[in-house]
C-alpha cells in the first residue's frame, strides 16, 4: 500500500500572498518540492513594445522598488549595444557609484532589518531594534546613505530619474557628492563593524554541491561588465547568454524558471557567487576582512550569504569613496545617437543576482522586443533544489519548525523584500491512496 | 492591551516600490513603528494578526479576478483605507493593457500563456471600494507618507498638497525646460509632491505624481504640437505610470485620434 501526504506552505501570510511552497511525498519519500512564485503578471516585455527606447530605463524601473537601478542599468547597456554607441570612462565609473548606491541601500536592509532576525530569532527587525538598537540603527544609517547616494546622482531612491540611455542627463556637480564624503568615511567603518557581527551568527551546516555564475571582470568588482564566469571553470561571454540559459515557464509559477541549457540543471547567482568567483577583486579592505573573517574559499553554504552580502558592503562603500573623492563634473554627461535596427543584450549584477535584458529596436528608435531575466527566476530552481536536499532530514520536525526553516533557508536567498519575509503557513495533508492499477 | 491604532498594508500588482518608501523613512521609521502597532507588513515582519485593522496602506492595482475579491475583504477589514502610489490611485504602468490585448500581451512574455490567469484590465484600487485618502506617487515620496501617517495617529485628516509641479519648479529656482530647451514636460499638469526632480534634472516631468485637480491636459498637448511635437509622440508622454488617471487618459486618447487623423 502505498501512501501519499502533501505539505502545503501557503503563502497567506497576506491575504493572498506572492509566495508558496508545496511539498508532495510518497511513500514517506520527497515526490516533489515546488516553490510557487506568485506575483500578479505585469506583462513588462508586452507592453515595452512600441515605447521610445528612451523610456526603457523608466519603465523597467518599475518592476522592481527594491533594486530599480539593477533593471535601468541592464537596460541601458543592452540598448547602447543595440545602438553601438560607446559610453566615456566617466560615465562608466558614475554608473559604478549608483550601482554602489543601490548595494548599499538593498543590502544594508537585508542584513539588518529582514535577514539578522532569523538568526537571532525575531519577527522583525523593527522588533529586533529593543534588544540591538545600535545594530539596527547602524543599518539604517547605512541603507540612509546608499539612498542620498541614489538622490544626488539619480534625483531620488526609489526610481531614479537622471538615468539614460547614452549616460546620464545631468552629470552632478563636484560638491553635490563630494558632501557625500564624510558620511561614507564613517559608513565604511560601520560596514565592517556589521561584517565582524553577521560572522559572529550560528550557521546550518549545509553546503550543497552548487553551480554558481556571476559577472567577472579582470580588474573590477562585478557590476556591469565582464563575461560569464561559472564555478564549474568555463566562460560564458554575455551575448552568448541566451545559448547557455534557458528559460522555462513551468505551471506553478508567474515567474519564468531559468536553467542551464545543457542538462537543464539549476545555477546559484548573488552575492555569495560573486565572492567565491570574484574574490580577489574585492577592494583591500573587503578582502582583508574576508580572510579574517575566515570566509571560506569557495563558501558553499547558502545561509552566510549575510557575510558575503556584508562584505560587498564595505567593498562599495571604499570603491563609492574613491569614486567620489576624485569626482570632477564633466560633459557631455550622455554620448549622443543616431536609431538603427538593431537588437542588443547586456547582463549586470543586481544586488541579488545576474540580471540580464535583450532588446530589438527599430530604425525610430522604438522598441520591437524586449527580453528581461530577473536574479530570482535563476535562483528559483535552485532554491527547490535546496529544499529538496533539506526536507527528508527534518520532516520529522513540528509543522511550525519545518516552515520556519523552508523560510530561512529561501529567504538567505533575498528572492525580493516580499519573498523575503516571514510568509509561509504550513498545511500538512495525509492522503492514503491506492497504487495505481489496484 | 496596547491602544495604539493598528496599521496594515497590502500589496496587489505593484513593485514594491511604494511600501518600500516607509522602510525607506529611516530617521523617522522606528518612531512610527513605536507610534502605531504594525499589525500586518508582511514586507517587513512575521508578525501577522488578524483584521480588523485602524490604517491600511493599499499598494498595487486590480489585476486579476482573485485580487478583485480580496480587496473587497480587505476594504471589510480597514477602518481607514488609504492607497499608497499610482498602481493603487490609477492602475499603474501595467494598465498599459487596457489600450491593448491582454491575451496578446500573455502570448509575448509566457511560453505557456493557459498557466496564467488574470485580466484583460488593471484598474484602481477605487474602481472596486471606496478609498478614504490617495497619496500619490510612482514611487510615493516618503516624507508625505510620514506625515499623513503622523496626522492620521494624531486624529487629523490628513493632507497633502494640491498644486502643480510647475509651481515647485519656481520655489526651487529651476529654469523651465520647456521654455528654455523646449522639452515637452508635464510639470503644468501634474501634482506635486516629487519635489520637482526631473527639471532639475534636465529633463521634462512625466508625469508620475498623476494629474493636478483641474489640470488642462488639452491645452498643454496643444501647446506641444503648436511649438513643434507631433501628436503622435505626445501620446506615451500622457500614457505611461498614471495614464489610466481619467485626465491623462482622456488626452492621450485625443492625441492620438489626432495622429490617426481622426
Ligand atoms: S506606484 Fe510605482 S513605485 Fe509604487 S508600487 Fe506602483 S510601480 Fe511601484
Amino acid at each position: 500500500m502505498t501512501e501519499a501526504r502533501t505539505i502545503r506552505v501557503e503563502a497567506i501570510s497576506r491575504v493572498e500572498g506572492e509566495g508558496a511552497l508545496h511539498i508532495r511525498l510518497q511513500d514517506g519519500q520527497l515526490a516533489e518540492v515546488q516553490l510557487n512564485i506568485y506575483e500578479p503578471p505585469r506583462l513588462f516585455e508586452a507592453l515595452l513594445r512600441g515605447r521610445a527606447l528612451e523610456e526603457v530605463p523608466d519603465i523597467t524601473a518599475r518592476i522592481c522598488g527594491i533594486c530599480p537601478v539593477a533593471y535601468q542599468m541592464t537596460a541601458v547597456h543592452a540598448l547602447e549595444a543595440a545602438l553601438g554607441v560607446s559610453i566615456s570612462p566617466e560615465i562608466r565609473r558614475l554608473r559604478r557609484l549608483l550601482y554602489c548606491g543601490e548595494w548599499i541601500e538593498s543590502h544594508a536592509l537585508h542584513i539588518h532589518l529582514l535577514h539578522a532576525p532569523d538568526f537571532l530569532g525575531y519577527d522583525s527587525g523593527l522588533d529586533m531594534a529593543a534588544d540591538f538598537p545600535q545594530e539596527v540603527n547602524r543599518g539604517l544609517q547605512l541603507k540612509k546613505h546608499g539612498n542620498r547616494l541614489l538622490e544626488v546622482l539619480g534625483g531620488r531612491a526609489i526610481h531614479p530619474i537622471n538615468i539614460a540611455v547614452g549616460g546620464f542627463y545631468r552629470a552632478p556637480r563636484r560638491e553635490e557628492l563630494a558632501a557625500l564624503i564624510p558620511d561614507f568615511e564613517w559608513g565604511l567603518q560601520a560596514a565592517i563593524e556589521t561584517a565582524r557581527w553577521v560572522a559572529t551568527f550560528t550557521f546550518p551546516d549545509f553546503t550543497p554541491p552548487y553551480e554558481m555564475v556571476a559577472l567577472v571582470h579582470p580588474d573590477e568588482y562585478p557590476f556591469n561588465a565582464g563575461d560569464l564566469k561559472s564555478t564549474d571553470g568555463r566562460t560564458v561571454k554575455m551575448e552568448d547568454y541566451e545559448r547557455e540559459f534557458e528559460e522555462v515557464h513551468v505551471a506553478h509559477s508567474t515567474a519564468l524558471q531559468s536553467v542551464r541549457t545543457a542538462g537543464r540543471t539549476s545555477y546559484f547567482v548573488g552575492p555569495l557567487a560573486r565572492i567565491n568567483l570574484a574574490r580577489a577583486q574585492l577592494s583591500p579592505t573587503a578582502l582583508r576582512l574576508a580572510d579574517e573573517l575566515g570566509l571560506e574559499q569557495p563558501c558553499c553554504n547558502p545561509y552566510k550569504s549575510i557575510i558575503a552580502r556584508a562584505l560587498e558592503v564595505v567593498h562599495v562603500y571604499e570603491e563609492a569613496l574613491d569614486i567620489l573623492r576624485d569626482y570632477q563634473s564633466f560633459r557631455p554627461s550622455r554620448i549622443g545617437y543616431q536609431y538603427r535596427a538593431g537588437a542588443g543584450s547586456w547582463a549586470t549584477e543586481a544586488p541579488r543576482g545576474l540580471i540580464f535584458h535583450r532588446y530589438s529596436v527599430d530604425e525610430h528608435g522604438k522598441v520591437v522586443t524586449a527580453k528581461i531575466v530577473p536574479p530570482t527566476s535563476q535562483n528559483q530552481l535552485q532554491i527547490e533544489n535546496d529544499l529538496s536536499t533539506m526536507l527528508p532530514s527534518i520532516l520529522h520536525e513540528p509543522d511550525d519548525q519545518v516552515a520556519l526553516k523552508c523560510e530561512k533557508l529561501i529567504r538567505s536567498y533575498d528572492p525580493c523584500i516580499s519573498c523575503s519575509t516571514h510568509f509561509l503557513k504550513i498545511h500538512r495533508e495525509e492522503i492514503p491512496c491506492r497504487p495505481p492499477g489496484v | 492591551m496596547s491602544t495604539r491604532p493598528t496599521l496594515a498594508v497590502f500589496k496587489f500588482a505593484s513593485c514594491d516600490g511604494c511600501q518600500l518608501s516607509l522602510l525607506d523613512a529611516e530617521d523617522e521609521l522606528l518612531a512610527v513603528a513605536g507610534a502605531v502597532d504594525i499589525a500586518f507588513f508582511p514586507e517587513a515582519s512575521s508578525r501577522m494578526l488578524p483584521g480588523p485593522y485602524d490604517i491600511a496602506l493599499v499598494e498595487g492595482s486590480i489585476t486579476t479576478s482573485h485580487d478583485a475579491e480580496r480587496i473587497q475583504e480587505v476594504r471589510k477589514q480597514s477602518r481607514f483605507l488609504m492607497t499608497i502610489g499610482a498602481c493603487a490611485t490609477a492602475g499603474g504602468i501595467q494598465a498599459l493593457r487596457n489600450w491593448g490585448d491582454t491575451a496578446e500581451f500573455l502570448q509575448a512574455v509566457y511560453a505557456r500563456p493557459e498557466y496564467i490567469s488574470t485580466l484583460a484590465t488593471s484598474t484602481a484600487i477605487a474602481d472596486h471600494v471606496t478609498v478614504d485618502f490617495e497619496l500619490r506617487g510612482c514611487p510615493i515620496n516618503h516624507h508625505q507618507l510620514v506625515e499623513v501617517l503622523s496626522s492620521l495617529i494624531a486624529g487629523r485628516r490628513p493632507r497633502t498638497p494640491t498644486h502643480s509641479v510647475c509651481l515647485d519648479c519656481k520655489r526651487r529656482g529651476t529654469v523651465c525646460v520647456t521654455v528654455a530647451q523646449g522639452i515637452p514636460c508635464l510639470g503644468p499638469v501634474t501634482q506635486a509632491g516629487c519635489g520637482a526632480i526631473c527639471p532639475a534634472y534636465d529633463r521634462g516631468c512625466y508625469g508620475c505624481y498623476g494629474p493636478v485637480k483641474q489640470c488642462n491636459s488639452e491645452s498643454l498637448g496643444d501647446h506641444f504640437i503648436a511649438t513643434g511635437s507631433t501628436p503622435g509622440e505626445l501620446v506615451p508622454l500622457f500614457r505611461n505610470f498614471n495614464g489610466y488617471a481619467p485626465e491623462f487618459r482622456a488626452e492621450s486618447d485625443r492625441l492620438a485620434r489626432r495622429a490617426e487623423g481622426v
